[in-house]
């Protein structure tokens, strides 16, 4: 039994059982992440597909911080019902300005890849602040608060736009100098539904 | 820190990470059944932003994930690589930090993800200053436990410790990578990666979390306690090994079957599901190792609630390393995916084995720690049928509701058209969330039930001083 001789060394040297692990444990990842992190047609944004803009970024930002992402999915699936139920299917293309990415895992509210467009404004507003006077049976939670808070306070916006263009976002220094003023006057619930009613907008059925 | 005397496990630490375990799985699942009464009666978060189900809902994830299991993993890592090396801790002061740095982290997380500070990220919403944290104490924690194992007086390095191991090394990298991110303030950073990479990375690390904390650390926890309980040698020592280099091979690929159908490369999806399907393999070898390690001492079960919990244990975690392929597979996916069948899935897991193989672990310990009887064991069995109970309600009620969720979301008429709006399916989903509810609440008044029982076995006791017991020369170290 040579292989249990071989494997009497593995378990009696802890640096060979801590390199063993490592490196049968990294195969998977080397094998299926590095090809995924340099295809490039994962990050060539879709026809219309653009970077957020200071408000549809800081409505983006709310998004998360409230957690819509735990209830709602932006990611559909090339299922019939799906497609229409929802709209045209996610394409990669898409989710190339997306840090992070909020495909989410779980549909107790209905996807909301392509809900720009969908409802009104005031629909979005009603909606937001109590999900019943809309949807009766609705069991989502209320969003009082956001139409109290002014956008400008959620966060650093000038500081977010340096970041995402360190990563490779192309914003111009006039995007970034102009990121403050375009948020005052605006609440939160403000730019959440600006970023809501541009959701799915960056995908043209031409294009495929 | 008086138990720093050479020859002595240092078992008050172990004692301290115990507690704290219990103590984060009450809270956390108080917050868990308090959000399943959220989604039946939605205005009970009373407007208060910290109470919003968005927020609520990662404390559960990590309250469990982060505050019970790893507090349960430290606690029965360092109690048996101390046993299994025949040495006292390696850098016990270290080891003491650990414990106390891991709780802060925790518990000042968890203000933080109601505060909306979060990444999205599954199971990695703490924000950038908790991950550099976590790193630190991570790297302690590898210290602390290969210290010990380097210092040993025993030439073997026991079975378990491999598993621990993985769990420390693996889950370093896998946190490192996942977590690249630029920092803009306090509690925002932006990812490294972008749109469909970033979902791809997200599910290697969020996959393998589930699989070398919740899956590998707890089956280290299982190839230790459950001969101890049993009073019998691990069934075939030889299947062990294969089992564990196997799982550690294969559990990495198949983090993907998370985005089947999505926006990512079709050969990653098929890749990922042919490797889940063959990571039924090397799971079961690990549950069948343990069930016949207890088929010469079934008597036990009938007296001791400790291998009772252990072997349930071991059921629902072949239930559960069953129907995680299977739901991997593209065509089940299609039905399962986004639906409750997913949380039915994790709870079976994380009630049926997780919560259960640490309470058997916990029933077993305790007395030994504190060298006296358990208070009641009585009680300990009712906690046993109540666990069973609430995870059995609770898996079953999320099947009917993630089948129902699936099917008549695909649901079309003959002329092509959605047979069903998304809010009347949401609406029905009502008796089902309220059976969870019960569920949850049955398996949360047990386990309170445990905290009372192993406080009154530790109340006024100190750790009993455990000498270190010397190894037969045919085996030590030279």
């Amino acid at each position: 039994m040579s292989g249990m001789s071989l494997h009497k060394k593995f378990e009696e040297n802890t640096g060979l059982l801590i390199f063993g692990i490592l490196f049968v444990s990294s195969i998977g990842g080397l094998v299926q992440i590095l090809p995924i992190l340099n295809q490039k047609s994962l990050e060539t944004p879709a026809a219309n597909t653009r970077v957020y803009d200071a408000v549809e970024l800081t409505g983006r930002d709310i998004y998360i911080r409230e957690g819509c992402h735990v209830c709602h999915s932006q990611q559909i699936r090339p299922l019939i019902a799906e497609i229409e139920r929802y709209g045209p299917y996610s394409r990669a293309g898409e989710f190339v300005y997306d840090r992070p990415f909020l495909w989410g895992s779980k549909r107790t509210g209905p996807d909301l890849h392509r809900v720009g467009g969908k409802f009104s404004d005031q629909w979005h507003r009603l909606h937001l602040i109590n999900p019943r006077d809309v949807i009766e049976k609705s069991i989502m939670p209320a969003y009082p608060w956001l139409a109290d808070r002014d956008a400008s306070q959620a966060g650093n916006i000038t500081g977010k736009l340096k970041a995402l263009r360190i990563l490779g976002h192309p914003y111009t220094d006039k995007d970034i100098e102009s990121a403050d003023a375009r948020l005052v006057g605006l609440k939160e619930i403000d730019a959440l539904i600006i970023y809501l009613q541009m959701l799915g907008t960056g995908f043209s059925e031409e294009e495929s | 820190m008086t138990d720093e005397v050479q020859g002595i496990y240092h078992d008050k630490l172990v004692i301290r990470l115990i507690q704290f375990s219990v103590v984060w799985a009450v809270v956390a699942m108080t917050v868990g059944v308090y959000l399943a009464a959220e989604l039946i009666w939605p205005t009970i978060d009373f407007g208060q932003f910290w109470l919003s189900f968005g927020r609520l809902r990662p404390l559960h994830t990590n309250g469990i994930i982060f505050g019970f299991g790893v507090s349960a993993l430290m606690a029965t890592g360092f109690y048996s690589v101390q046993r299994t090396s025949h040495v006292s801790l390696f850098a016990p002061r270290l080891a003491w930090f650990c414990c106390y740095a891991w709780q802060l982290i925790v518990f000042l997380g968890g203000l933080s993800l109601l505060a909306g500070w979060t990444s999205t990220k599954e199971y990695a919403e703490l924000e950038w200053p908790f991950d550099i944290a976590i790193t630190i104490v991570w790297v302690c924690f590898g210290i602390v436990f290969f210290g010990t194992i380097a210092t040993r007086k025993i030439k073997p390095i026991y079975i378990s410790n491999w598993f621990y191991g993985a769990l420390i090394i693996v889950i370093s990298m896998l946190h490192i990578v996942n977590n690249l991110a630029i920092p803009v303030s306090i509690g925002k950073s932006y990812s490294f990666y972008a749109g469909a990479q970033d979902a791809v990375v997200q599910w290697w690390y969020g996959h393998n979390a589930v699989g070398f904390l919740l899956t590998g650390g707890f089956l280290g926890m299982m190839y230790y306690f459950l001969p101890k309980i049993a009073g019998r040698p691990i069934w075939s020592y030889r299947l062990s090994i294969v089992a564990f280099w196997a799982f550690t091979y294969s559990y990495i690929w198949a983090g993907p079957h998370h985005l089947h159908f999505s926006a990512i490369p079709e050969w990653v999806q098929s890749l990922a599901m042919g490797m889940s399907l063959i990571l039924l393999a090397p799971s079961w070898a690990s549950m069948i190792n343990g069930i016949m390690t207890v088929s010469t001492a079934w008597e036990k079960l009938r007296t001791d609630p400790a291998l009772k919990f252990i072997v349930l244990s071991l059921a629902f975690y072949g239930l559960a390393t069953f129907e995680g392929p299977m739901m991997a597979i593209r065509s089940v996916n299609i039905v399962s995916h986004f639906t409750d069948w997913t949380i039915g899935h994790v709870h079976s897991g994380a009630l049926g084995w997780n919560a259960m193989v640490t309470y058997g672990t916990f029933y077993f310990m305790v007395p030994r720690l504190v060298g006296a009887p358990l208070y009641s064991v009585k009680m300990a069995d009712l906690h046993f049928w109540m666990a069973l109970a609430g995870t059995m309600l609770y898996v079953v009620s999320m099947w009917a509701a993630g089948v129902s969720q699936g099917l008549l979301w695909l649901s079309v008429d003959e002329f092509g058209e959605l047979s069903f709006s998304f809010t009347d399916i949401m609406a029905s989903m009502a008796p089902y969330y309220g059976l969870r509810l019960v569920a949850g609440l049955i398996f949360l008044t047990g386990t309170v039930l445990m905290a009372l029982n192993l406080f009154m076995t530790m109340k006024g006791r100190q750790a009993v001083e455990v000498k270190v017991t010397p190894v037969d020369p045919a085996y030590g170290v030279a």
